[in-house]
């Protein structure tokens, strides 16, 4: 009986969170069937990760952007921008890959520094000096791409950013070993970490899950990784994208969690007044969000043009309209103050599986915007009613 | 002698709102012709009697009779009044402030051509309403932005008198008004009584109200407790106050051991600030200190610039221009923000808990440590168990009324939200501990408690400043107490001899 009561409590507790993975599960399962499995097949969903990579970073930027009340529709034409100019480093400079990352990423950090100046100590909107800023960074894309064209990046180290994999070292009947390797080290890590924080726990007397609770969360959580590698290892196996977006991920979401700065961004989000009279120098974290938020978009800028293995005058467009409407269906709320990181990522993942989806089953582009706009609009519905309950 | 006739009478209003009593049986009522003053302390019902003549508080949740010009209304909104020739100019004024004035003027009941707004007729007009009120040489085509505070009053009492006003209805007209600009609407006020205008005035300044009203009525705890009418000299100051304060002083306070201690934690001298977009002067010249161990009271009417203070010296998040000299622990400080404060040791517990006391989204826990996270943080990264077990050391040390720390702020009472504040300031570890009407909005219980911990507080050697309207407490509590009116000190009592008449009439200064 208890654990039963435990799970609906659990449930309960986190419905927001738990809705998105259940939503992107049911989507998933949906396809599946669709597809006669062609969409759960491990060359797909290989791919669909791999097309989702520059937009699932620019989410998690955007994530922070939104939580602290803010929007950045800039974003998309930086990542153009500054993909052009890593691909120009590369040929026309033969600049190192290394060097060439380095120098975007701190460009990009750069620009966000210059937006963030100008919302937080010029007091503009940040709408309008990002519309300003997409305007301005287009016409730079254009600009650095007018003598040129379309610029062939022919670095091929540069290019498996995009489309290479972690390399393989062995396999069991084909199966990427590597990729297994890895998969099952995260398994006992993730298991280490869960037992480390709940001895922590313990040692402080607080409340933690019950023995059965816990075993069938680290069973779950364990299978759910272990499901995952073993379909990517069942075609190329991790690709140097999923590397980067998880590492992304882990970094963005530590801080978040687990930092003062975090704390300090949710407050602000919470309430700009009570966080400035708390002691919180709330322009500066602000400025280190609207920077964070464009060196992401620079990596954003990298992952696209090394999987298009070139940089294109159109590179960019709309890219920020699916960040924000990731961090959206992920539930950050527009009022400010709540959203994840993981939560984001998983709405870049919904968005992302249905377009692949519907493109596998051949539905037509028109039925896809209006369905992807419906879905939007019900996963915000279902974030303000479960949010609007009273604990 | 003649009779006297009303324009308005009101009969027996009594208004409730869940928990309190608003309005009890009050009755009031107003000659033809008049300037009628309307006085009380914060809270006492004023502005409500008057949301409830005009429709504000529609007929149905009062009970008791609006008699205007004889016969019974009943008004179902504002519109409704209005129509009935009421108008009601607020503290805050209604304006438009990116509209020109004649925009203003006919805001809501345009002159129109057809149905086409007659611009031409507007602005005419607007130049005749603006005559009425003494702005005879504004440019009705000035944006509402680019007038001084008291240029909108009269704008906005322009308007009221297009719409052929009969009784007219000022809340605190004069408080924002430097002493011109107040004088000037006093001269207005005079003059609108002898085309027949009746008007009804809210005020705290008592000079005033001896200067210009023709009958007063005070209200005390939502009752009519006087009226006084010049006819007969009965408007007086001493009278007005004494009618005014005259509420029992409950036994609510608990006893504190005194310690005496020389030592000065916080001292401000000659301390000035104005706004520093406007440029008004919203302190003068104000010198003040607290000693170890010693609860200051600092009364004052709202709106008499002490939330501005405490916001000044904890930091200045508004900033405003400042000079002076203020000292913390001896050492003389010029505070860059909040976060200087704090690690100087000056908390600051704010008088509105929603709008920038706490994160409402939030728990327990979080909002408790929000301001020093440093302390359970290392190289950055926030130690959560430490956190959960100082939001449990504060829930149970404050005794905040919730089933865990995880509790939203959203779903507790009041008093269990003051408590969570004070709880997040005790853990910044101050020295001073500013707490800006800490107790308001919250019941009996949690308002002792509250004493109660203040008194733990100063006892182990805190200092605290408390800023509060409400006389009792102020008196209950305080070792010494400042009244602050119109931005300046005006006087330091200290708890023995001090009285609420006493402390009424320098407020009202």
């Amino acid at each position: 009986m208890g654990i039963v009561n435990e799970a609906r409590d659990l449930i309960k507790k986190n419905i927001r969170e738990y809705g998105m993975y259940i939503a992107l599960v049911v989507i998933m399962l949906t396809f599946s069937m669709a597809t006669d499995g062609l969409f759960m097949s491990s060359r797909n969903i290989s791919n669909l990760i791999n097309q989702t990579g520059y937009i699932a970073v620019l989410a998690v930027g955007m994530t922070l952007i939104i939580v602290i009340r803010h929007i950045d529709l800039s974003v998309g034409y930086i990542a153009g921008f500054l993909g052009a100019i890593a691909a120009i480093l590369l040929t026309k400079y033969a600049m190192p890959v290394w060097i060439t990352i380095a120098v975007v990423l701190v460009l990009g950090a750069s620009i966000g520094i210059i937006i963030g100046f100008l919302v937080t100590k010029m007091s503009i909107p940040s709408f309008v000096v990002t519309l300003a800023g997409m305007q301005v960074f287009r016409g730079a894309l254009l600009r650095v791409t007018s003598s040129t064209g379309t610029i062939i990046v022919p670095n091929a180290d540069f290019n498996a950013i995009g489309n290479g994999y972690i390399p393989k070292l062995f396999s069991i009947n084909g199966v990427h070993g590597l990729t297994l390797v890895l998969g099952a080290a995260a398994i006992v890590l993730y298991i280490l970490a869960e037992f480390n924080n709940r001895n922590n726990k313990l040692k402080y007397g607080f409340e933690v899950l019950s023995n059965v609770m816990f075993t069938v969360k680290l069973l779950f959580v364990s299978l759910v990784i272990g499901y995952i590698t073993w379909i990517l290892a069942g075609y190329n196996g991790f690709s140097w994208t999923v590397v980067v977006v998880i590492i992304v991920v882990l970094v963005y979401n530590f801080i978040t969690e687990k930092t003062v700065l975090g704390r300090h961004i949710y407050a602000i989000g919470g309430n700009p007044d009570a966080a400035k009279l708390s002691g919180i120098n709330v322009n500066r974290v602000s400025m280190i969000v609207f920077s964070s938020m464009s060196m992401l978009a620079a990596l954003s800028g990298i992952l696209y043009t090394a999987r298009l293995q070139s940089a294109t005058t159109t590179a960019g467009l709309a890219f920020e309209l699916d960040a924000i409407a990731a961090a959206y269906v992920g539930g950050a709320s527009a009022a400010g103050g709540a959203g994840k990181v993981t939560g984001s990522i998983i709405g870049a993942f919904v968005m992302a599986s249905l377009t692949n989806g519907m493109n596998l089953m051949g539905v037509d582009i028109s039925y896809q915007y209006i369905i992807r706009g419906a879905v939007l609009v019900a996963a915000v519905i279902f974030d303000v009613k479960t949010r609007n309950k009273k604990a | 002698m003649a009779m006297k006739e009303y324009i308005l009478k009101m009969n027996n209003i009594t208004k409730v709102f869940p928990g309190v009593k608003a309005l009890d049986n009050v009755n009031f009522q107003v000659e033809n012709g008049e300037i009628h003053c309307l006085v009380g302390e914060n809270g006492a019902g004023k502005s409500t009697l008057m949301k409830v003549l005009s429709g504000v508080y529609p007929f149905g949740e009062y009970s008791g009779d609006i008699i205007l010009d004889g016969s019974v209304r009943k008004f179902a909104g504002i519109s409704d009044s209005e129509k009935a020739g009421i108008a009601i100019i607020y503290q805050e004024l209604a304006l438009v402030p990116e509209m020109t004035v004649y925009e203003n003027i006919y805001l809501g009941h345009e002159i129109k051509k057809g149905r086409l707004i007659d611009w031409n007729e507007t602005i005419l007009q607007a130049g005749e309403a603006l005559k009425k009120v003494r702005l005879n040489n504004l440019n009705p085509a000035t944006k509402v932005k680019d007038l001084g505070v008291g240029k909108r009053q009269l704008v906005e009492i322009a308007k009221a008198l297009s719409k052929n006003v009969k009784l007219l209805i000022l809340d605190e007209p004069t408080a924002a008004l430097n002493e011109d600009d107040s004088e000037n609407l006093l001269e207005l006020l005079r003059e609108l009584k002898e085309h027949g205008v009746t008007s009804i005035m809210i005020s705290h300044k008592i000079k005033e109200v001896i200067e210009i009203a023709d009958n007063v009525t005070v209200l005390r705890d939502g009752r009519t407790v006087a009226s006084m009418s010049a006819r007969d000299g009965g408007i007086l100051e001493g009278n007005i106050i004494k009618h005014m304060v005259g509420r029992e002083i409950e036994n609510i306070y608990p006893k504190r051991n005194v310690q005496k201690y020389e030592e000065k934690t916080l001292e401000v001298n000659n301390w000035n600030a104005c706004d520093s977009k406007t440029g008004r002067e919203i302190l003068k010249d104000m010198s003040f200190f607290v000693k170890k161990g010693e609860i200051v009271g600092i009364a004052g009417l709202m709106g008499a610039g002490r939330t501005e203070l405490a916001h000044s010296i904890f930091g200045n998040p508004d900033e405003y221009k400042i000079s002076g000299d203020l000292y913390v622990m001896g050492q003389k400080k010029h505070f860059r923000g909040p976060h200087e404060a704090i690690k100087a040791g000056v908390a600051y517990v704010t008088e509105d808990r929603k709008g920038n006391g706490l994160i409402l989204i939030s728990d327990i826990k979080t909002n408790i440590t929000i301001a020093n996270l440093k302390a359970l943080a290392k190289q950055g990264i926030v130690n959560e168990n430490e956190e959960v077990k100082t939001a449990n050391y504060y829930k149970g040390s404050l005794d905040i009324k919730a089933p865990s720390i995880e509790q939203k702020l959203e779903n507790l009472s009041g008093g269990n939200q003051q408590k969570v504040s004070l709880g997040k300031w005790l853990y910044v570890k101050p020295k001073v501990l500013i707490l800006d009407e800490p107790t308001r909005g919250i019941d009996v219980g949690a308002k002792y408690e509250i004493y109660t911990l203040m008194n733990r507080l100063v006892e182990d050697g805190m200092s605290i400043i408390m800023i509060s309207s409400e006389l009792p407490e102020i008196m209950g509590m305080s070792d010494r107490i400042y009244v602050v009116s119109d931005g300046r000190i005006t006087g330091e009592l200290p708890a023995e001899g001090a009285t609420q008449e006493k402390i009424m009439e320098m407020a009202t200064n």
